[in-house]
């Protein structure tokens, strides 16, 4: 059994065998050429090395990665590809937090504990950027528009995900009302919380922002969305994951490119590493 | 006395497109894992069914008492408690997250930094679309060239009991079988590469996808298969655990079949067959 014939050998090599199987002078001139090409390569790499071996210097490679996602999941979906919805006995007990007012690297913020500590009655949304008619809307305005209740996972880049109920405004119903224009591309968000002095924002495309389960949030578990959940005002954007879903939202601003927002990154978070499309 | 000559002959084992897609595939391997652990880093725990989070009960968790000061850390699956103090769970000082113990030591993921999250599934998600591709490849490459039928279904015979003892005789006195040298596989090397390529990878792909929320929405039933987007989120990494096994025991079996040897022919193609001495 473990004695092979060489006849065998012979056979097998014959079969396999490539039929252009190089000689000795084309190994080594493909040996010298790949030589010459890593060498190259090394080079470059290494001139540039200061630069892309920092965060940022690397950052426009990842980036490759975040929009072949989008263009991927994007040209598969259609308007009607709902993230799944769950049953009201599914709720979390004790939903989690990340981020926004009260988190550890948010910065305290007096204003906002003004607002909060009159229920927001001196708060408005204001809604500009490309639309016919920018308006502002008080938490009551926004509660008497049509909305919508969705029981949906909040799912945490960190990994943790829990089930919720919102109520809110359908985005797409809103930029309707205030009459959004035809070159818009984008909704950039602004929020009240802050971070190093640095108001939140991001951004997202009209796919998402039309998109039925995308809600101006005012809602949760059937009550008033509390203060750790983002108070008064948040986004719920289901196709993407957590961080996407901005809290204590004060503007919404319709445009048509993001080259101006964040450095063209779309965000603040996006200026730390993290994805402009989250959705994969 | 007889003339003595010894000829080397030699196989053609691996085509180019296999050698290419065994180290693309190993070079993306590498790299969704590193950068796995540093997503995995930012929420060391794993939970089952559809929500997870802290206060929920972890089937798995790499844990420690830093926090409160101490020097202790332990892998705590259900109520069996493993000591990794030194190995796993180093109490490290992660700004806004305090004294935590970190649970897999930087030099493993990707990028190094500790919780470097965005950037993490920044990496994970461009090696993510390389990896896909360079499998989507091998797949039709695999069965529009007979490759998988030839090569890794194994046939009736070897699947008799006898045989099935002698070649786990074989793997446990570590005689590598002839027909190896004949770039054929034995029966456990066909069965572990099955299990790789139709099982672990293709789970992963698929548990990946239960993550993400947009390919969620796009493929709900995703769900059904793993029970919940915990669920998937604990199968992806035990995959990983096993891919991670099969790569070390796949690398011992090359340094036991002969390192060089095997280089070579994963290189270049060409395998050397024992000498033999020719008498004439």
């Amino acid at each position: 059994m473990n004695e092979t014939e060489p006849s065998d050998i012979e056979s097998v090599a014959q079969t396999t065998r490539p039929t252009g199987h190089p000689g000795k002078i084309a190994l080594m001139r493909r040996a010298l050429l790949l030589g010459a090409g890593a060498s190259a390569a090394g080079i470059v790499l290494a001139k540039n090395w200061p630069t892309l071996s920092t965060e940022s210097g690397y950052q426009p490679l990842l980036d490759v990665g975040d929009r072949l996602g989008q263009v991927v999941q994007r040209s598969l979906m259609r308007r009607g590809t709902l993230a799944p919805e769950y049953r009201r006995d599914q709720l979390s007990a004790n939903h989690p937090t990340n981020g926004g007012i009260g988190a550890s690297y948010v910065d305290a913020n007096p204003a906002y504990e003004r607002l909060a500590a009159r229920q927001f009655r001196d708060w408005q949304l204001e809604v500009g950027g490309l639309v016919a008619n920018p308006s502002k809307f008080s938490l009551n305005e926004l509660r008497a528009m049509p909305s919508r209740s969705q029981i949906t996972m909040h799912c945490c880049d960190e990994g943790w995900s829990a089930i919720g109920e919102w109520t809110g405004v359908p985005l797409g119903w809103l930029l309707g009302h205030v009459g959004i224009l035809a070159r818009a591309k984008y909704i950039v968000f602004h929020a009240l919380d802050t971070i190093g002095g640095v108001n939140v924002f991001d951004s997202i495309d009209l796919f998402d922002a039309f998109h039925p389960q995308t809600l101006l949030a005012h809602g949760f578990n059937g009550e008033t969305l509390p203060v750790r959940h983002g108070a008064p005002l948040r986004l719920r954007v289901e196709l993407q994951i957590g961080y996407k879903n901005l809290k204590h939202l004060w503007r919404i601003e319709a445009v048509d490119s993001l080259a101006n927002v964040g450095g063209g990154r779309g965000g603040l978070f996006q200026q730390y590493g993290y994805q402009w499309y989250a959705g994969q | 006395m007889p003339m003595s000559t010894t000829t080397i002959s030699r196989v053609y084992r691996h085509t180019l497109p296999v050698r290419l897609f065994h180290w693309i595939n190993a070079a993306c391997f590498v790299m969704l894992l590193m950068s796995g652990l540093q997503i995995f880093n930012v929420h060391p725990r794993l939970y089952w069914g559809a929500t997870g989070y802290v206060g929920m009960p972890a089937v798995f968790e790499i844990a420690g008492d830093a926090a409160s000061g101490g020097h202790d850390s332990w892998i705590q699956i259900g109520s069996l408690r493993i000591p990794t103090t030194g190995v796993l769970g180093a109490p490290t000082d992660v700004p806004s997250f305090g004294r935590i113990n970190y649970a897999f030591p930087g030099w493993m993921t990707l990028p190094s930094g500790t919780m470097s999250l965005g950037r993490g599934r920044g990496w994970h998600f461009l090696v993510f679309w390389i990896f896909v591709a360079n499998f989507a490849a091998y797949a039709a490459y695999g069965l529009f060239t007979g490759r998988f039928r030839r090569l890794l279904l194994p046939s009736r015979s070897e699947l008799r009991p006898r045989a099935v003892l002698r070649d786990l005789a074989d793997h446990l006195r570590f005689r590598v079988p002839a027909a190896h040298a004949l770039g054929t596989y034995n029966l456990l090397q066909k069965l572990s590469y099955l299990l790789v390529v139709a099982v672990l990878l293709p789970t992963q792909i698929l548990s990946g996808m239960v993550m993400s929320n947009s390919a969620l929405a796009l493929f709900p039933w995703l769900l059904d298969i793993f029970g919940g987007r915990q669920s998937a989120r604990t199968i992806h990494f035990v995959a990983a655990a096993l891919l991670l096994l099969f790569l070390l025991v796949h690398v011992f079996q090359a340094f036991v079949a002969g390192i060089v040897n095997e280089m070579r022919s994963m290189i270049t193609g060409y395998f050397h067959l024992p000498e033999k001495p020719n008498h004439e």
